[in-house]
């Protein structure tokens, strides 16, 4: 059944986006990720513009991660304190980010750079997953006791000025990192219309040794009000916010992560880790192909902005 | 249901031309007209492209010309005219990058033409250059005059190219059918991306390869329908609608959790 999306103003077949929602759902459910690092790039192999694709991605990830983060409301494994700070520099990161997004587009150069980013970023964060729990898997088989970082060990973060106490992560830790890496996420948010769920966590694990079981509802957090934060301004700059391919995505997704929710429990923590870096390291690998490739036709056409 | 037929209605017969006595002494000019029914056409959301049919009237024609098919017409669908801006890539340590990029100003977004016969057996080259007639010969203003002859020249064919790459410029040879001596009917061909505004329509009249008359009409193509009113509410009320689509975002994700909960 096809439908014709306003914005995009191209028609879609109303199932296959569907199925994508669901399936990227159920993968994020599985892997506790927001899902839009794969949303986009598929928008785009379906020939979605890329700047839609984008906007469109950031509208996306709020559902999936409000609907993430109510159950870790109710659990009480989120620091408010904490993600109100990541939102802080999110939102002066996601500014300029947008900034960025606009500046590109008139130069024609969005496409290539969204690409690139996502080829660079995917392709990194994919690669050291992949190494960590190949490293991992092969320890348990050798039957060695994995080796865990010495926690409290204190590096040159915990010694920055300006520093704060964030209770519910039993953290007392200087401002300016947390800052930083929330400008980081939101710039990342708004080019590439991304949650940033899949740096944050990591970063928040290993940079600011945040206790594993606050950090995915506080990324969750503070993801839901920078993409909400990108959502709008990309809509009100841009235009290019489509609710209906949007609508259709978190359709899907919002089932699609329940049911991967559960599909993860049976799963061991180092093999999720390893298919997921598979997954990550695939659409890199996919995304990349298209930028070496000779194009169909060299040349191509695009409107003049009023700007 | 992309299924539309706009027929543009036939426009007065020239029933006293034949009963004319002048005519017996010089023959009188031919005259061309096309006329349409209505001033605008609604295309749904789910358009997929159509054929628009034109109909119109050949008047003081000459009977033995008509008979030696010697009577041609090109009628050509222009579009509104924007400004473009057609970007080349190019190959930087393997990359495909675009790089060098050409504005042209008020170029038809479309240019959908029907002929009798192929284009070159209509009248020759040069009399489609004056009349800056076919895709081929509108003339495409550079926004800077400063480059070279050499590189406008190829982004001006690259800009044709795609235009007729992706079916806003097309050609339907045939697409002009004489229903009688005096009546046609013209099929133009509307691509699936055919642009809202203010369509042109023009009809050529050919006499044995020579320009005779030109008739025109204006056409209104308005985009209607449930995702219309969304392009228009984004473009309109962008903050409204990015609140709204935030706001869907939530309820959606809330309304999930309650539905699919597994936990």
């Amino acid at each position: 059944m096809g439908i014709y999306l306003p914005i995009a103003e191209i028609s879609v077949n109303i199932f296959v986006l569907l199925a994508m929602g669901a399936a990227v759902g159920f993968l994020s459910g599985m892997f506790g990720v927001g899902g839009g690092f794969l949303i986009t790039p598929l928008l785009i192999f379906y020939n979605i513009p890329p700047a839609i694709a984008v906007a469109t991605g950031a509208n996306q990830v709020i559902a999936s991660s409000f609907s993430g983060a109510l159950s870790h409301v109710k659990r009480g494994t989120l620091d408010f304190k904490l993600g109100g700070v990541l939102l802080a520099g999110g939102i002066v990161g996601s500014t300029g980010g947008i900034f960025v997004f606009g500046f590109l587009r008139r130069l024609g150069q969005l496409d290539l750079f969204i690409s690139l980013l996502y080829v660079v970023l995917l392709g990194t964060v994919g690669g050291l997953m992949l190494v960590e729990s190949v490293n991992a898997l092969r320890a348990t088989r050798s039957g060695a006791a994995p080796v865990l970082k010495k926690s409290g060990q204190h590096n040159w973060i915990h010694r920055l000025p300006l520093k704060m106490r964030f209770r519910a992560s039993k953290l007392f830790v200087s401002v300016i990192p947390v800052l930083g890496l929330g400008a980081g996420i939101g710039f990342l948010s708004s080019i590439m219309g991304v949650g940033g769920g899949f740096i944050m966590v990591p970063a928040l694990i290993y940079l600011l040794k945040v206790p594993t079981n606050v950090v995915i509802g506080t990324s969750l957090f503070q993801i839901i009000f920078t993409s909400a934060y990108t959502t709008l301004v990309h809509a009100t700059t841009n235009q290019t916010v489509d609710v209906m391919l949007a609508f259709l995505l978190m359709a899907g997704g919002v089932a699609g992560a329940q049911y991967g929710a559960k599909a993860g429990q049976r799963l061991r923590g180092e093999q999720l880790r390893a298919l997921l870096a598979l997954l990550v390291l695939a659409v890199a690998f996919r995304l990349a192909i298209d930028l070496f490739v000779t194009p169909p036709s060299l040349y191509s056409l695009s409107g003049v902005d009023p700007t | 249901m992309a299924d539309f037929r706009a027929f543009l209605a036939a426009a007065s017969l020239s029933l006293f031309a034949a009963a004319s006595p002048a005519r017996a002494q010089t023959p009188a000019t031919e005259n061309i007209q096309i006329g349409l029914s209505t001033d605008h056409v609604s295309i749904t959301a789910g358009f997929s492209g159509a054929d628009l049919t034109i109909f119109g009237s050949l008047e003081n024609a000459d009977p033995r010309v008509a008979r030696q098919g010697r009577y041609d017409i090109v009628v050509v669908l222009e579009g509104p005219a924007r400004p473009v801006v057609v970007r080349r890539k190019d190959r930087v340590l393997g990359i495909w990058i675009n790089l060098e990029s050409e504005t042209f100003e008020n170029v038809p977004v479309s240019y959908s033409v029907a002929t009798t016969r192929p284009l070159q057996d209509v009248t020759d080259p040069n009399s489609y250059k004056q009349l800056s007639l076919g895709a081929a010969n509108i003339y495409m203003q550079p926004a800077d005059d400063g480059d070279s002859p050499a590189t406008i020249q190829e982004f001006t064919a690259a800009l044709r190219e795609r235009k007729t790459a992706t079916g806003l410029y097309s050609v339907n040879v045939g697409g002009v059918q004489f229903l009688s001596q005096n009546l046609f009917r013209a099929t133009v061909r509307l691509a699936p991306n055919v642009p809202v505004g203010t369509h042109k329509a023009r009809a050529f009249l050919f006499k044995s390869g020579l320009f005779i008359k030109e008739s025109s009409a204006q056409l209104e193509i308005r985009k209607s329908g449930f995702e219309q009113s969304i392009f228009r509410v984004a473009h309109d009320f962008s903050f409204l609608y990015g609140v709204f689509a935030v706001s869907l975002a939530m309820l959606t994700g809330w309304l999930g959790r309650l539905v699919f909960r597994k936990d």
